[in-house]
């Protein structure tokens, strides 16, 4: 645990970062933009259980591990989103939410 | 010492956090989102897990920014701006997120935390036997399936972005225009 700081002032960082995510999420009108707010989101995540089990569970490594789950995962989503955003902007040729909207074709 | 170091990386976070939500040139704000995953491995080097720093470090500084730029320089315009949304939409999702941020802010500070006093670090060999180990509260099978979800997603991205070719040189919703 980090020498003089609680588990609150930790958790309000996470917290502040999660809604600004969300923020960027709703407001944002690119697709390349929605997939970074995204990360923001997940890594916001990711710090709480890393912390949590830092400072409630010391002796376990759940926490760690699941982070490093949540890793791999959010690698293969944005590796599947790039592919999908590229497939769109050769048939479409825009990334903008207002034109995708055709699922098909 | 380490209480400063933790505050000077929590302005970091948030600032460039926001910097990269409302920024209007989308090669900066991924840049500002690179700032944030690097503070990010800061705090996980604070709280001495140095091997997910590692990998916060490779994996998304490394990796998934580089993929962001790629995409972001194979699509857009560089010198274009970003649409931005209306300011009342603004407004709104700010005042909503707001909202949400105080729920959540009350929630944590009324709820009591048994918070254990430790210093012990967590080694990375430690980390590889849990993962790899078969008994009770062992990760052998979420760890192979993660192995098999990674290589699905790789050959999905490799079908899903080779795509098909342009008729005669035109994108295709010309073509559809056309058809209509």
């Amino acid at each position: 645990m980090i020498a003089g700081i609680s588990i609150y002032e930790i958790l309000t960082v996470t917290s502040i970062l999660f809604f600004i995510g969300v923020y960027g999420f709703l407001t944002r009108k690119n697709l390349i933009s929605i997939l970074m707010s995204i990360e923001l989101i997940l890594n916001a995540s990711v710090i709480n259980f890393v912390v949590i089990n830092k400072y409630l569970y010391p002796d376990m490594l759940q926490g760690v591990v699941f982070s490093i789950f949540i890793i791999a995962v959010a690698a293969a989503e944005t590796a599947l989103a790039v592919a999908i955003i590229i497939n769109l902007y050769r048939q479409i040729a825009s990334v903008e939410i207002k034109d995708t909207e055709i699922m098909k074709y | 010492m380490e209480r400063f170091i933790f505050y000077i990386l929590a302005v970091i976070l948030i600032v460039s956090a926001i910097a990269s939500v409302s920024s209007k040139k989308m090669l900066r704000s991924v840049i500002y989102l690179l700032f944030t995953l690097c503070g990010i491995a800061g705090i996980y080097f604070l709280i001495d897990y140095n091997f997910l720093a590692a990998i916060q470090l490779t994996v998304y500084a490394g990796g998934i920014i580089v993929l962001i730029i790629f995409s972001v320089v194979l699509i857009h315009h560089i010198e274009m701006e970003l649409e931005v949304a209306k300011l009342s939409k603004k407004i709104i999702v700010g005042l909503a997120c707001a909202i949400g941020l105080g729920v959540f802010l009350t929630t944590i500070y009324s709820h009591q935390f048994n918070v254990v006093e430790n210093y012990n670090s967590v080694t990375t060999e430690q980390i590889g036997l849990k993962l790899l180990s078969y008994e009770d509260g062992g990760f052998i099978l979420p760890f192979e399936v993660i192995s098999v979800l990674l290589l699905a997603a790789m050959i999905g991205a490799i079908v899903i972005a080779k795509g098909k070719k342009m008729e005669d040189g035109r994108p295709k919703s010309e073509v559809l225009n056309e058809d209509k």
